[in-house]
């Protein structure tokens, strides 16, 4: 790689040719402060918040966009560049709704932590016509603020490059401009997918999702109410982030022993549903290939990515595997197996997810997801890992502090297949350690399936068992699984069986997970350190494939007979529609 | 907030091949929305959603990018014009003469905002600069004919002429 000579505040550095003012600055220790860029994908230049004084320019230069040269000088802490920095701030706090007592955001806030660290003493330095604030919160899953909105088009950059959907963008201009979707449709009629992924790199409070945690707290608090709680696969990899712990810290047990202290009346793991959806999804798969069924198979646990399948590309909706996903295979079993086997109303149970997700809280209330019958839906509520911590702190827990306790056994034990199903590449791997058991009848003399594992948005790889080849890709991002099924389409690509996971590096970066500001974003593999805590997990576990879990062998031999059964049919698979494409 | 026309779309089937054959034609060029939704005025007048669909469509592009453009350049109207249409001149002689009032005025009387045109596609409202006619200050045009020395109390009577 090629290095050029530098000095950033008279210290000599080196950075590759190529690079910005802002990478070099970042390696030689110095965090320069970013609002609008997001590094490969909102690279615009637009906020001027980075601002440096280069010497020899004219003008400040902004430091996320501008090129290193040999034997630059770059100044990035002078009183011009820090008064520019505050003035910045000033101008955007002269159109913005500054509730910060009651933003959802408050405390985690970009633009809060820089007027705080620019010494902005004022709030009105700018004082003149406030836009008219619209709120929409048509959508189940999330509420956009725009009085909250500081336009640095970081959620329309991860709509439209990271998710291909690009539903969102900003509109007018001047005094007037503020993101909203194409003729101001409401996001409810849009074909916004639910993923989430513009909450979590939003900067301020203008994007957040439906507080839902209101009504777990009713359900907590309603003595005539079983109030019962499953955790996704990827929540214990993330939730420490909320308390203060490192990221990719693995807070199972604090994560349980909070929950039990909340008042729930069963603390279960979603990963034991994790288990259940891999019987009967390799099931499914080996029928299909046995009887000639359609092909390639494609997962259906990621609820952004359903939506995004029944709206961009309805064609491969016979493609999508009829299993629900395991929040809801979860929340079937619950009012069903688990309501015969302690003697409950189903009606009376009240089933709560905490999931990395936003799509999770439009997925509750899909058509075809209640087993137990019209009116009882499987899941009650689902709440992200970020509402989880609100919980958890207005109950008052001190997190890091909790003993480390486990699931309750009567819906409580995974295998290491239904951990990692929270990381892109998991759920193939969790399903090939079933499915090719169940072809060669023999033990695998190896678990891990490397070649699936990593973060990169579309990995492929070749399996040979008992004589078939199984050709499997695996993509998370919805913008790559639209390439990858483009290029099948066009016969470009043959596969037998796809894993989409609708968000970049799978369930670990979900919507609903914590955030972290750009300046973590921009330079830590997020993905990677989260997504280390589940393979770590399922390393050290003895029990490592979901068909070797008693708890499944149980249910099964108990309640539904074997996968795929009628029984098994009806509680744990559904349906799917095509959606119109609108706005 | 922006309010969209309520007039029918009348697009025709020439129209549409005429549009559709164009972004065949350019839609692997790059930055081609602006000159495609430039094309889409040409042809149609306006750009309704029904075109900017066939733009998006055509393109590849999200809807919402499409809109987003054609939001940020004032050259794109959304509304069609109507068979009369109504230009209230605001520039600086007109405006100290109260022409802002007879605009606001005519927005009340038609109940449409500037830029939108009647439920019927009658009269469309827009504003102007200057039109060189000082001295009759404050002006308004429909189509061709020139109205001056506007009071507001004879709106009513103008517009009953067409
Ligand atoms: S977005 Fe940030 S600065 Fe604005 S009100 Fe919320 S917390 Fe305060
Ligand atoms: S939730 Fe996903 S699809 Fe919807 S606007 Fe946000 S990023 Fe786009
Ligand atoms: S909604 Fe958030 S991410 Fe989107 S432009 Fe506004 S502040 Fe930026
Ligand atoms: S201009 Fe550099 S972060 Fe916005
Ligand atoms: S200002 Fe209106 S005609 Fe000149």
């Amino acid at each position: 790689m090629e290095m050029v000579n530098l000095k950033i505040n008279n210290i000599p550095c080196q950075a590759p040719a190529g690079s910005t003012i802002l990478e070099a600055a970042h390696a030689a220790g110095i965090e320069i402060p970013t609002l609008c860029y997001l590094k490969e994908i909102n690279e615009i230049g637009a906020c001027r918040i980075c601002v440096v004084e280069v010497k020899g320019a004219r003008a400040l230069a902004t430091a996320c966009v501008y090129p290193v040269a040999e034997g630059m000088e770059v100044f990035t802490n002078t009183p011009k560049v820090q008064a520019a920095r505050k003035t910045n701030l000033e101008l955007v706090l002269s159109t913005h709704n500054q509730d910060c007592l009651a933003c959802a955001r408050s405390g985690d806030c970009e633009l809060q932590r820089l007027c705080r660290e620019y010494g902005v003493d004022k709030t009105n330095a700018f004082e003149g016509e406030m836009p008219e604030r619209s709120v929409d919160d048509s959508a189940a899953h999330m509420t956009r603020d725009n009085s909250k909105c500081i336009l640095c088009r970081r959620c329309v950059a991860a709509c439209a490059k990271n998710q291909g959907v690009g539903v969102i963008n900003a509109l007018e201009r001047g005094f007037e401009t503020h993101i909203g979707c194409a003729f101001e449709a409401p996001l409810a009629e849009s074909t916004c997918i639910s993923c989430g992924q513009c909450i979590v790199v939003c900067p301020t409070g203008a994007l957040h999702e439906k507080d839902d945690t209101g009504k777990v707290w009713d359900a907590l608090n309603d003595p005539r109410k079983h109030v019962i709680v499953q955790t996704a696969p990827s929540v214990r990899a993330t939730l420490g982030e909320c308390f203060g712990l490192p990221i990719g810290a693995n807070v199972e047990g604090k994560m349980v022993a909070a929950l039990r202290r909340l008042g729930f009346d069963g603390v279960f793991d979603t990963d034991f549903a994790a288990d259940m959806t891999i019987m009967e999804e390799a099931n499914e798969f080996l029928h299909r290939v046995k009887e000639g069924g359609v092909l390639p198979m494609i997962t259906s646990c990621s609820p952004g990515w359903v939506k995004y399948c029944e709206t961009f590309h309805p064609d491969f909706i016979p493609n999508l595997s009829s299993c629900k996903s395991p929040q809801q295979m979860f929340g079937a079993l619950s009012k069903t197996y688990y309501a015969e086997k302690m003697g409950l109303d189903p009606a009376e149970i009240f089933c709560v997810s905490i999931m990395p997700c936003t799509a999770k809280k439009f997925e509750v209330g899909r058509e075809d997801q209640s087993a137990a019958g019209e009116g009882v839906p499987d899941v009650d509520v689902a709440l992200t890992t970020r509402e989880l911590a609100s919980m958890i702190r207005r109950a008052g827990l001190r997190f890091a502090d909790l003993p480390d306790e486990a699931f309750d056994p009567a819906m409580g034990e995974a295998s290491g297949a239904g951990h990692i199903f929270g990381a892109t590449g998991g759920v193939m791997e969790a399903a090939l350690r079933t499915a090719v058991e169940t072809l060669t009848g023999e033990s695998l003399a190896k678990l891990d399936f490397t070649e699936v594992r990593g973060t990169e948005g579309v990995k492929e790889a070749t399996y040979e068992a008992a004589g078939l080849t199984v050709r499997v890709c695996v993509v998370s991002g919805t913008a790559n699984a639209g390439k990858v099924l483009d290029a099948v389409r066009a016969g470009e690509k043959q596969y037998d069986f796809i894993e989409v996971m609708a968000c970049p590096g799978g369930c670990v970066n979900g919507g609903g997970q914590p955030t972290q500001p750009a300046s973590v974003r921009n330079f830590v593999d997020l993905k990677a350190l989260r997504a280390k805590a589940l393979y770590d997990e399922d390393a050290g576990m003895g029990l490592r494939k979901s068909h070797e879990n008693p708890l499944v062998k149980k249910v099964y031999a108990e309640y539904l007979g074997e996968p795929g059964s009628e029984k098994a049919h009806h509680i744990l698979h559904t349906s799917y529609v095509v959606r119109e494409r609108q706005f | 907030m922006r309010r969209f026309s309520s007039v029918p779309f009348s697009g025709t089937q020439e129209q549409e091949q005429q549009l559709t054959s164009w972004l065949e034609q350019h839609k692997d060029m790059p930055g081609a929305a602006m000159p495609a939704l430039q094309k889409a005025q040409e042809i149609y007048g306006y750009l309704p959603i029904e075109v900017q669909r066939m733009v998006a469509e055509g393109l590849g592009k999200p809807l919402a990018e499409i809109y987003g453009i054609s939001t940020f350049y004032s050259q794109f109207s959304l509304c069609p014009k109507g068979a009369y249409k109504i230009s209230v001149c605001l520039g600086t002689a007109c405006y100290v003469k109260g022409s802002g009032k007879i605009y606001e005025k005519l927005q009340e009387m038609l109940n449409i905002t500037g830029g939108e045109c009647t439920a019927d596609g009658k009269f469309s409202l827009d504003a102007c600069r200057c039109i060189g006619a000082c001295g009759l200050a404050p002006v308004m045009t429909i189509n061709d004919d020139v109205y001056g020395r506007l009071t507001g109390d004879e709106l009513e009577e103008i517009l009953s002429r067409y």
